[in-house]
This record gives structure tokens, C-alpha cells and sequence, in this order.
């Protein structure tokens, strides 16, 4: 391994551990909210799913000598983090424990859109030039059918039915969309990632995911403004809001409340 | 009686008759079989309450959910919340089938919950401020869980007996993954002890009371009977207690924590546990809906439903459509 890939993979474990961990704390704060009691069993699911994935990409970490693999996802500092900015941002006013007002347009766009380029991206690591991550690219993407399944269900219903939900799933919809070019960013060391093989290239998984959300978007009579943007910047790159050390704080708050403390 | 009159033009004596004889000889009842009234009612007190205190059961340990310490651990509750809301769910859905005769839905039982015309385990108004409550919540509460929930198993009812089979097999992972977690703590720094043992003098009495009163005297009321005679269940509170004391007295004692009465001995000679009663006036504050926590989780439970209804609304409206 060349310092150079090595540098390249290293990246993109963290992004893909990162996405996965961000996004399945905030689908966690959700438990005992969501609409009605099947939604919290379901949701409850894909949210172990998605913790489990990130469990598996930090311990590919820790083998590579990154360290402990709690530390690495309990201990780095935001900037650190190479989680899509989109997938870090709050479900809405308020703290899960204390009068959250979420927004389960936000939940439904958010998800769905991840788990589209989840799928895209998993598919193309099955091919990925380091054994290990296409060995459980290939475990992984099979679960990924009926999370999607489950996303554009809720999605296409939302967007079909009362005024009101259209209202609010489009307004989801433009914002999701402001920072959706971050979930498609491979960062500064894409084009290493590429050259190596680790990855497809960034322009290859931009184009599926526009075309599979295109479909999506056709389906219900959406069309777009413009290109998916970074409003809040570039998460693979350090970029991130406030939202993530919030985030951080709690997800540690244990972990970090007793320095002393060998076991959990 | 002849045996040819038909079901429906029996006198409500003899099918009351033929009804007891079945539960005596230890059958089913089914969700379409004649029942009494007074039977129905029972199963509905009984169940919904179980139901809905899964459901608000998560809540104090859902607190923990985010921030539990390790990525195992984070997986672990994640799992286990999740299974206490599936059994909320499974047992919501009994509860429905025993409602509908009398025209009512889950709507109607989540209205009784906001309103606090429906109660809950005593357990969960509690307040859990650390991480051991978690642990101590999953271990002990849970475990006090299994203990009335098998106790259960052979009820009278077929659909909750089946219910409870499947809520009973998960339930004993949790008491797993909650002694994991309470040995962890146990084992660990002068800090991770003292909040350890911190946690067992919180919910000590709760687990006492968890059983529910000894005598109809205290309670004020007879369910506990009732539920005997309709062989709902097979056992008083009192002697659960004592088997739960008899199960997990010596667990605690074995890591080299207190409980929290100086009063607590077996007495040979009685062949029982000699206990400090816990506060019954406290009690029945409680599970009336004035607990420490009731007004905080059912504020919680109602601002998520409220702010789910236009979903709600929308997925009615796309079933309507699709009809």
C-alpha cells in the first residue's frame, strides 16, 4: 500500500463510517417520536442497520492502525469528520428528551435521499480495489433494497396526498436539496480515490443518483431548482455547522464522563 | 337445557356457565368467542395497560439511547428500545381487537393515556439521570418484567398468551444485555460503582411496588382476584415479589452492592422475605399519573402525536385514494 492510497482509503472510511453514524444518531433521536408505533419499530431498524455499518467501517479503521474504533467515532473533534453535512443537520427545533418539534418531511427527504446514494455508492465499492471494503460493500448493499423500499414509500405517499403534506415535503425538499451536492462529493482526495480504484469516480455516481432521483422526482410531478448544492459546505473536507458538535456532545457524553473508566 | 336451542338464544346464565367451563378447564378464549362483559373489561384494563406501559417504558431508557458509551453498547439499546415499542405495538394491536366491539380504536386508547384516564407501571414515572439507570432499568425492571409476564403465559386469553411468548423471549435478552451492562459498571472505577449503586437506591422501592400492593386492603380493589378467577393470571403480587427477591437478592449482593434496607433478611422459619413495605400512598400517587416524570413523558408522547397528525392525515387520505 502506497502512503498515497493508503491516504486515499483512510478518507474514505472515514466518510463512509461518518455518514452512516451521524445519520443513525439522528434517526435514533426520532425513537417514540415518529408519526405512529409501526414507524418507530421500522425506523428503529434501519437506524441498527446504519449504526452497525458504521461499527464495521471504524473497525476496518482501527485495523489499519487509525486507533480504538470507539475513540474514533466518540473522540475526534468535528473538523475531523468527513459525514455529508446534510446528514448532520438537526430534525428540527428543540432536543429529543425536550419538546422536540420535528419534521418528518425532513426525516422522509433526508433518508431517502441517503439511502438512493447509499445504494449507488455500495454498488460501486463492491468493485472497490481494497478486499476488505468490497467484501462488505457486497454484505451490506443487500440489505439496502428494503430501506430504499421503505424511503420512497413514504416519499411518494407524502408528496400524493393533502395539500398540507406537499406543502411541507417540498419545502423538505428544497432544503434537503441546498446541501444534497454533499452527499455526492467524494472530497479533496476524490480523484486519488478514483485513480486507485477504491471508488467509482464522483461525476459517475453524481449522474446515477440525479437519474434514480430523477425518476423518483417524475413519479410524483417534482421538478427541481438547479443542481444539488453545499450550502452549509463540504462535509468530507472538515466543513461542518454547529449542529455536528452538538451532535458529537451527546453521542460522547458518556464515554467521555469518566477518563479513567478501561470498559462500558 | 336442550342441546339443540342455538348459542344466541341461550339465557345470558347459561352462557355465563359455559364460559367459566371452559376457562376451568383451562381452554382458549379467542377474540370472536362469546366473553362477558366483565371479562372483557379485565382483559382491556389489563392489556392496554401492558401495552402502553411498553410504550412509555421506552421512555426513560430512550434518554440513553444517544449517548450510550460504545458503538457496542449504542447498538445493543438501540435493539432494545426498539423490541419495547414492538411489544407496545403487538399488544396495542390485541387491545384493538378487544376494543372494537365497544366502538372504539387505538385513537381512543392513546386519548385515555394523554388524558390520564389510563395508567402505567409505576416504573416508568421515574426519572433515570445516569447511565446505571439504564443499566439498572434493563436488568432489574426487566427482570421484574419477565417474572409477571411468564407468570402470564398460560392466560385464559389466547391472543395475549400469545403475545406474551414472543415478548418473553426478548425480554430475557434484555435482562441479559442489562446484567452485561450492570457488571461492566460493577467491575469498573470508584466513579462507575458509585453511580452504580447510586442507581439501585433510586429504583429500589420502585421494584418493590412494581408488583403492586399485597392485599386488596391497600389496593382498594379486587382486579387482582378477578384476573385469578378469569385465569388471567396464576399468581398474587405478593408472590411474585418474593420470587423476584429470592431471584436477584443475592445477584445484587454477589457485586458487592447495598440494597437499600436494613430491614431485608429471609426468614427460615416463614420460608419468605422479610422486607421494608415501600410507600403504597406514594404508590397510588404514582400510577394515578403524579409521578416525578408522568407529566414530562406524557407531554412528550402527546406534542409527537399532535405533531404527527397531518401525517396521519395524509396517509388516510392516500389510502382513501387507493381504494
Amino acid at each position: 500500500m502506497t502512503p498515497e492510497y493508503r491516504t486515499a482509503l483512510i478518507e474514505l472510511l472515514y466518510q463512509l463510517a461518518d455518514d452512516n453514524f451521524i445519520l443513525a444518531y439522528r434517526g435514533s433521536e426520532w425513537l417514540g417520536l415518529t408519526p405512529h408505533i409501526e414507524e418507530d419499530v421500522a425506523f428503529s431498524s434501519i437506524n441498527q442497520n446504519a449504526m452497525g455499518h458504521a461499527a464495521i467501517y471504524y473497525q476496518m479503521l482501527e485495523d489499519l492502525g487509525e486507533g480504538k474504533s470507539d475513540d474514533l467515532a466518540l473522540l475526534r473533534p468535528p473538523a475531523a469528520f468527513r459525514n455529508a453535512v446534510l446528514l448532520e443537520l438537526k430534525n428540527g427545533p428543540g432536543n429529543y428528551w425536550d419538546a422536540p418539534d420535528y419534521d418528518w418531511a425532513f426525516a422522509v427527504v433526508r433518508h431517502f435521499f441517503f439511502d438512493v446514494f447509499k445504494s449507488i455508492r455500495l454498488n460501486a465499492l463492491k468493485k472497490s480495489s481494497y478486499p476488505p471494503l468490497a467484501a462488505a460493500a457486497g454484505k451490506i448493499v443487500t440489505e439496502q433494497a428494503y430501506h430504499l423500499m421503505h424511503w420512497e414509500t413514504w416519499f411518494v405517499q407524502l408528496m400524493m396526498s393533502t395539500d398540507e403534506a406537499r406543502r411541507r415535503m417540498e419545502k423538505a425538499l428544497s432544503l434537503c436539496w441546498a446541501d444534497a451536492g454533499g452527499l455526492l462529493s467524494l472530497g479533496k482526495w476524490g480523484a486519488v480515490m478514483a485513480e486507485h480504484g477504491l471508488t467509482a469516480t464522483e461525476a459517475e455516481w453524481r449522474d446515477q443518483w440525479r437519474q434514480a432521483i430523477g425518476q423518483s422526482f417524475a413519479r410524483v410531478g417534482y421538478v427541481p431548482i438547479g443542481e444539488p448544492g453545499m450550502a452549509h459546505g463540504d462535509g468530507r473536507n472538515g466543513e461542518h455547522t454547529a449542529d455536528l458538535g452538538e451532535a458529537l456532545s451527546i453521542l460522547s457524553e458518556v464515554y467521555r464522563s469518566d477518563p479513567q473508566a478501561t470498559g462500558w | 337445557m336442550a342441546a339443540a336451542v342455538p348459542f344466541e338464544q341461550w339465557t345470558a346464565e347459561e352462557k355465563y356457565g359455559h364460559f367459566m367451563r371452559r376457562i376451568e378447564n383451562g381452554e382458549k378464549i379467542e377474540a370472536d368467542d362469546w366473553m362477558p362483559d366483565d371479562y372483557r373489561k379485565a382483559l382491556i384494563r389489563l392489556i392496554t395497560m401492558h401495552g402502553i406501559s411498553e410504550i412509555m417504558g421506552a421512555f426513560p431508557e430512550k434518554e440513553w439511547v444517544p449517548k450510550a458509551p460504545t458503538l457496542r453498547r449504542k447498538l445493543a439499546i438501540m435493539a432494545k428500545v426498539q423490541d419495547e415499542m414492538g411489544h407496545g405495538q403487538l399488544l396495542l394491536r390485541v387491545a384493538e381487537d378487544l376494543v372494537k366491539p365497544c366502538g372504539k380504536t387505538r385513537e381512543d386508547i392513546l386519548q385515555d393515556l394523554f388524558a390520564k384516564r389510563l395508567k402505567f407501571h409505576n416504573v416508568f414515572h421515574m426519572p433515570s439521570p445516569t447511565w446505571a439507570d439504564a443499566a439498572v432499568i434493563a436488568w432489574l425492571v426487566d427482570g421484574a418484567a419477565i417474572l409477571s409476564q411468564t407468570m402470564m403465559l398460560k392466560t385464559s386469553y389466547g391472543p395475549y398468551g400469545r403475545a406474551l411468548k414472543r415478548i418473553c423471549q426478548e425480554e430475557s435478552f434484555h435482562a441479559k444485555h442489562g446484567e452485561s451492562l450492570t457488571l461492566s459498571l460493577a467491575e469498573g472505577t470508584p466513579a462507575q460503582r458509585r453511580m452504580l449503586q447510586e442507581a439501585i437506591d433510586r429504583w429500589w422501592e420502585p421494584l418493590l411496588m412494581f408488583f403492586g400492593p399485597k392485599t386488596k386492603e391497600a389496593t382498594g380493589h379486587t382486579n387482582v382476584d378477578k384476573n385469578l378467577k378469569y385465569k388471567l393470571r396464576t399468581k398474587t403480587n405478593e408472590e411474585l415479589r418474593q420470587e423476584f427477591l429470592s431471584k436477584y437478592v443475592p445477584k445484587i449482593r454477589l457485586l458487592g452492592l447495598a440494597i437499600p434496607d436494613p430491614t431485608l433478611r429471609y426468614d427460615d422459619e416463614k420460608g419468605e422475605w422479610i422486607y421494608r413495605e415501600p410507600d403504597w400512598n406514594k404508590f397510588k400517587q404514582i400510577v394515578t399519573g403524579n409521578g416525578p416524570k408522568t407529566d414530562e413523558r406524557l407531554r412528550l408522547r402527546r406534542t409527537s402525536y399532535e405533531n404527527g397528525r397531518w401525517v396521519r392525515e395524509a396517509l388516510a387520505q392516500w389510502k382513501a385514494a387507493a381504494v
